[in-house]
């Protein structure tokens, strides 16, 4: 392996600016003449708008502008968008009210926006928001969301019973039949908690207008600026899609957050051309991040699942209730459908599977993709489901898995969920994970803990996902109003130094380092003089972003394939400057060679006499620089298993993590040790989603988890030191570079372990989080509570 | 932030003077709470008395058998002195257990006290070693000072100066953190001292950090962690939130009084 090649645990060439301060966020941007943007927000959950005062701020010291949803309509803007139409069991397309960039008559959850200030200074924007009177009509507001259905309150009066789509998937019929004959059925209630993203950087966005160009500039904490631009031309107005230059700098976190088109980002550009054309800049402050970002999963779902008496699964049916908040974000209807009941096969052979969803508006944040986004969710269910199963059959639950497993043989498999999974060898992940987690070791230290007065038990989580989104023509047919192939140029300069331009987006990810991994191993060009350029509408070809685990494997094909041009181009140089024939040329290691000969030319000869033609083939166009897209065939399925370990003290219901093992097939690896931090993340946020996190709202609609003082993240001391291995892959077939992704791997299959393994040890199962309080309950909830 | 005038005396005397001539006037110790206060608009003092700059709030000495400790002096350094450490360890184990590193290097004794937020670490310690308040104006005993959820017997112009804390023949904090912000979900302070047991409880009260007298009573003849297992906790004004029920905190108390009691030894 070449030192900086693929396999290569190459230091991330970001950190250097990242860990030295030197980073440059969107916040980090100040311009001449800047003025700052400060939202009105409602207090309320569910309220008319009788009124904005606008006069009661207007002359107010510094104040430039100050803007409603009045304004908004009075300017034509459009509203924000759905990008993903589903459709009913009837045919129905989904009902949707509208999403306005500020609130027309009415306000629909606590933080929704409802007018902006302008001003020189932030404090005077501050000053005149919370000056400005707004007149509100209170309105019963819906927050529960077993309660949205036939709930008195419409968040949408064009929405009945607050039914956004009634959606199904899979074989009724068959399932029910073979429940009917099934020797077992277990059941199960559970809810997926609520989550907030909590980006480390704050959302911000800057919006300018040029009135010599009549354009715009958008600098945003954006997963992907193309993305950002197309929507905010097409749908909203603000521009001309060639009159809106989208910039995403560094971005300090998205986790999904940062994916959606919200309407901050609209509005301040809108509102510098108000102002003629001053910079408008409006940072967020982590209070209005807790309320505004969209949140993530808030499922409550019954799963059953059908067996035989040797336990073989013979079938499952589930349905979710989805809570989808006050309005539908970018891409809030494909999370609980396509990205959650297409993956409800697991890595199991389950013969037959039916899955409905009811998503439904409450008077709550929108909600949205986050880390695994639907994924998580389905895997989450079907891992409780299977270990309550083998619980109940007394089966052990490594033995219940290995049953049910695609046996390694079975690839290409098509599963009753629409999905076909190209490669996998889930027994061998499921092995090696229990080797490395000693799981035949476990009664040993269950006995020993038992000693100390400690509970302990262990869980499997055994997850799988679909990354690598996603095959344009088939989100098509599943109602997507995009394309998600994606983009790359390679250009070399007289030089040999190379510029790399991706359509994705790196907040966190490590591309800059990855990328030019691929480039230094394909053509052999020193890692040090490759350049990876992102996130800038004005420089990169047109991209789809980052998220879904998709850079690599499809942002990183396209530069593959951009390579293998550059390398098709320089064949037909060096045959004119070796005066051989070009189908003789071989390139290898950086140089081309006649085949059989010691004749060569080293890429860099061959890029220069490209730049320098003056002896160059003469129906050739000088330059070396070339560009391609890739829409991937298929997903990708990176899959693996999780191993848990608690303890649990009986007197008070906490939990201690002694030991989590992680074994995944991510395919191959290009970076063992960014594919390892990746992994790391994950698994925090997924034992965070299983023990600390959820956002919780009052039953009039205000958030009560809305600071750090009261919604928990994880901390380095809630966590064990993980033994992870990405070395467990087989090889994805849907690229050339065998990878399948890993971004959200450890967040999908985080939860099922750590809370399969409280059962465990506690003999009963508790919904997430799994609070201290609510493990002592259960410990406790046929026993008085006595003093221990 | 809403504008304020900022003052930086050096000298007791004069914070004293300031807070006296200016009625919205606000002291500000290590900022740890105050700040965040202000970012969030949440007070609007005209003017802001940093103590920051008077050195004779400051430092921990042994004194009467016991220790005497600043009112700006930081948890930091109580956690990490050597005097508390050898006259009273609990304490300084207690300090070492509030927030992270930042906040214990700003964060400061008088200004936990004096803001007395129900949660906080330093009221049990007070009341569970029986501390007296030293301030600009008197000397106030622990018992008096703390009377309700984020109010002391403070009066407007008046400004802690130290805490004296006897030395106990035993003690020790046994602290259930709030999962999300670290502070105190239960705290129990035990000690066994010259005037007899004392058992503190901080985090879990309604209003505040009180005294569990019926712990106090079982231990008095009898100072092992099995002397109140016969008690039970009544949850009736206990806080109740997104983070624990009533009844749970009330659990909680005997739980962790009975680890404090093991710890104390
Ligand atoms: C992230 C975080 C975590 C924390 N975790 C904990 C925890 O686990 N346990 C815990 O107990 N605390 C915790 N705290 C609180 C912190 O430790 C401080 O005790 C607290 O903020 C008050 O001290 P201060 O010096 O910062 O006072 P300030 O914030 O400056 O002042 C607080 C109040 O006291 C008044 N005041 C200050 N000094 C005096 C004085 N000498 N005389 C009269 N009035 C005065 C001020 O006017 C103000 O009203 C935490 C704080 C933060 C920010």
């Amino acid at each position: 392996m070449a030192e900086h090649g693929i396999g290569a645990r190459v230091p991330r060439v970001e950190d250097q600016r990242f860990i030295t301060g030197k980073g440059r966020y969107t916040d980090d941007i100040n311009q001449a003449g800047q003025t700052y943007a400060v939202f009105v927000r409602s207090p309320h959950a569910h309220a008319r708008i009788r009124g904005v005062d606008k006069s009661s701020v207007a002359s107010m010291p510094g104040v430039l502008a100050v803007l409603d949803g009045d304004d908004v309509k009075a300017d034509g803007l459009g509203n924000l968008i759905c990008g993903w139409l589903v459709k009913s069991k009837d045919g129905s397309p989904m009902k949707m009210g509208p999403h306005p960039l500020l609130a027309q008559g009415k306000v629909r959850y606590v933080g929704d926006r409802v007018a902006v200030v302008v001003a020189e200074t932030y404090a005077q924007a501050k000053d005149a928001a919370e000056a400005l009177v707004v007149d509100y009509e209170e309105l019963p507001a819906v927050v529960d969301l077993a309660g949205a259905h036939g709930a008195a309150a419409l968040v949408h009066d064009e929405v009945a019973d607050n039914l956004i789509f009634d959606w199904e998937l899979g074989d009724k019929a068959a399932v029910d039949a073979a429940f009917a004959a099934a020797h077992h059925v277990t059941r199960m209630e559970l809810v997926n908690n609520r989550l907030i993203p909590n980006a480390m950087e704050p959302r911000a966005a800057i919006g300018v207008y040029d009135s010599g160009t009549d354009a715009f500039t958008c600098y945003l904490t954006s997963q992907n600026p193309h993305v950002h631009r197309l929507v905010m031309a097409a749908f909203i107005g603000v521009a001309p899609e060639h009159k809106l230059r989208v910039v995403g700098p560094d971005v300090g976190g998205g986790f999904g957050s940062k994916i959606f088109i919200y309407g901050e980002e609209c509005v301040v550009c809108w509102a510098s051309r108000k102002i003629g054309g001053r910079p408008v800049k409006w940072t967020a402050e982590r209070s209005e991040s807790f309320l505004s970002d969209a949140h993530g999963r808030d499922h409550i779902s019954t799963a059953e699942l059908a067996l035989d008496k040797d336990g073989n699964f013979l079938a499952m049916r589930v349905n979710t209730k989805a809570n989808l908040g006050a309005y539908m974000s970018t891409f809030s209807s494909c999370v609980p459908t396509y990205l959650y009941a297409t993956l409800l096969a697991g890595q199991y052979r389950t013969p037959a599977i039916y899955c409905d969803v009811q998503a439904y508006y409450t008077n709550t944040a929108p909600v949205d993709a986050y880390r695994g986004a639907g994924r998580p969710e389905a895997s989450f269910l079907i891992e409780t489901l299977v270990d309550q199963a083998a619980m109940e059959l007394g089966i052990d639950p490594a033995d219940i898995r290995r049953r049910n497993f695609i046996p390694r043989d079975a690839f290409p498999y098509q599963t009753p969920v629409a999905l076909i999974y190209d490669t996998g060898d889930y027994q061998a992940t499921l092995e090696e994970a229990l080797k490395l987690a000693d799981y035949a070791g476990f009664p040993a230290r269950r006995a020993e803990a038992q000693r100390r007065g400690k509970l302990r038990g262990i869980g499997l989580s055994c997850y799988i996902e679909a990354c690598g989104i996603a095959p344009s023509a088939v989100v098509g047919s599943l109602g997507a109003g995009v394309g998600l192939w994606e983009s790359a140029k390679v250009r070399f300069s007289h030089t040999g130094k190379v510029q790399v331009l991706t359509g994705t987006h790196s907040h966190g990810q490590g591309h800059e380092t990855t990328f030019a991994q691929l480039i230094a191993d394909k053509l052999g060009v020193p890692f040090g003089d490759i350049e990876v350029i992102h996130g800038d509408t004005e420089k990169t070809p047109v991209g789809m972003g980052t998220y879904g685990s998709r850079s690599l494997a499809v942002g990183g094909e396209a530069i593959m394939k951009a390579c293998d041009k550059i390398i098709a181009k320089g064949k037909k140089i060096a045959a004119h400057l070796l005066e051989a024939a070009e189908g003789d040329i071989e390139f290898k290691d950086g140089k081309f060679t006649v085949a059989g000969t010691d004749k060569s030319k080293a890429l860099g000869e061959v890029v220069f006499a490209a730049y320098v033609p003056h002896n160059y083939p003469p129906d050739l166009e000088p330059g070396m620089e070339e560009g391609a897209f890739f829409d991937p065939p298929n997903f990708t399925f990176p899959a693996g298993t999780y191993v848990c370990e608690v303890e649990v003290e009986p007197a008070t219901g906490e939990v201690d993590i002694v030991r989590f093992t992680a074994v995944d097939d991510f395919g191959n690896v290009i970076n063992p040790m960014i594919v390892e931090g990746q992994v790391h993340g994950g698994l925090v946020q997924g034992i965070g989603q299983a023990l600390l996190e959820g956002a919780r709202y009052d039953d009039s609609g205000q958030l009560l988890t809305g600071s750090y003082m009261d919604y928990c993240m994880p901390r380095a001391d809630n966590v064990p030191s993980f033994a992870v291995v990405t070395s467990a892959g087989t090889a994805c077939t849907s690229n050339s570079m065998g990878v399948k992704g890993c971004g959200e791997a450890g967040a999908i299959g985080a939860p099922g372990a750590v809370i399969n393994a409280i059962t465990n040890a506690i003999g009963r199962r508790v919904e997430m989080p799994a609070t201290p309080e609510k493990v002592w309950r259960a410990i406790h909830s046929n026993v008085a509570v006595a003093a221990e | 932030m809403y504008d304020f005038a900022y003052h930086k005396p050096a000298s007791l005397a004069d914070a004293v003077k300031l807070l006296a001539d200016h009625e919205d006037a606000k002291l500000m110790a290590g900022g740890q709470t105050y700040i965040p206060t202000l970012k969030q608009r949440l007070a609007r003092p005209s003017d802001v008395i940093d103590l920051g700059a008077i050195a004779e709030l400051r430092g921990i000495t042994e004194e009467a058998g016991g220790v005497t400790i600043g009112a700006m002096t930081r948890h930091g350094e109580v956690a990490e002195s050597a005097v508390v450490r050898r006259v009273i360890p609990a304490l300084a184990a207690l300090a070492e257990l509030i927030g992270d590193p930042q906040v214990r290097n700003l964060g400061t004794l008088g200004g936990s006290i004096s803001n007395n937020d129900p949660a906080a670490d330093y009221p049990g310690a007070l009341l569970g070693l029986g501390a007296t308040v030293r301030t600009s104006k008197r000397q106030i005993p622990a018992d008096q000072f703390f009377t309700g959820m984020f109010e002391t017997a403070l009066e407007r112009d008046e400004i802690v100066k130290a805490v004296h804390f006897p030395r106990p023949e035993k003690a020790a904090y046994a602290k259930f953190p709030n999962p999300a912000s670290r502070y105190s979900m239960v705290g129990v302070f035990v000690a066994k001292t010259g005037g007899g047991v004392r058992v503190a409880v901080t985090g879990a009260g309604q209003s505040g950090a009180y005294r569990w007298t019926a712990a106090e009573q079982a231990l008095a003849g009898n100072w092992s962690p099995a002397a109140i297992d016969g008690l039970t906790v009544d949850p009736s004004g206990l806080n109740s939130d997104i983070h624990a029920s009533a009844d749970y905190r009330a659990h909680l108390v005997k739980v962790m009084a009975k680890r404090a009691l093991a710890a104390a030894g």
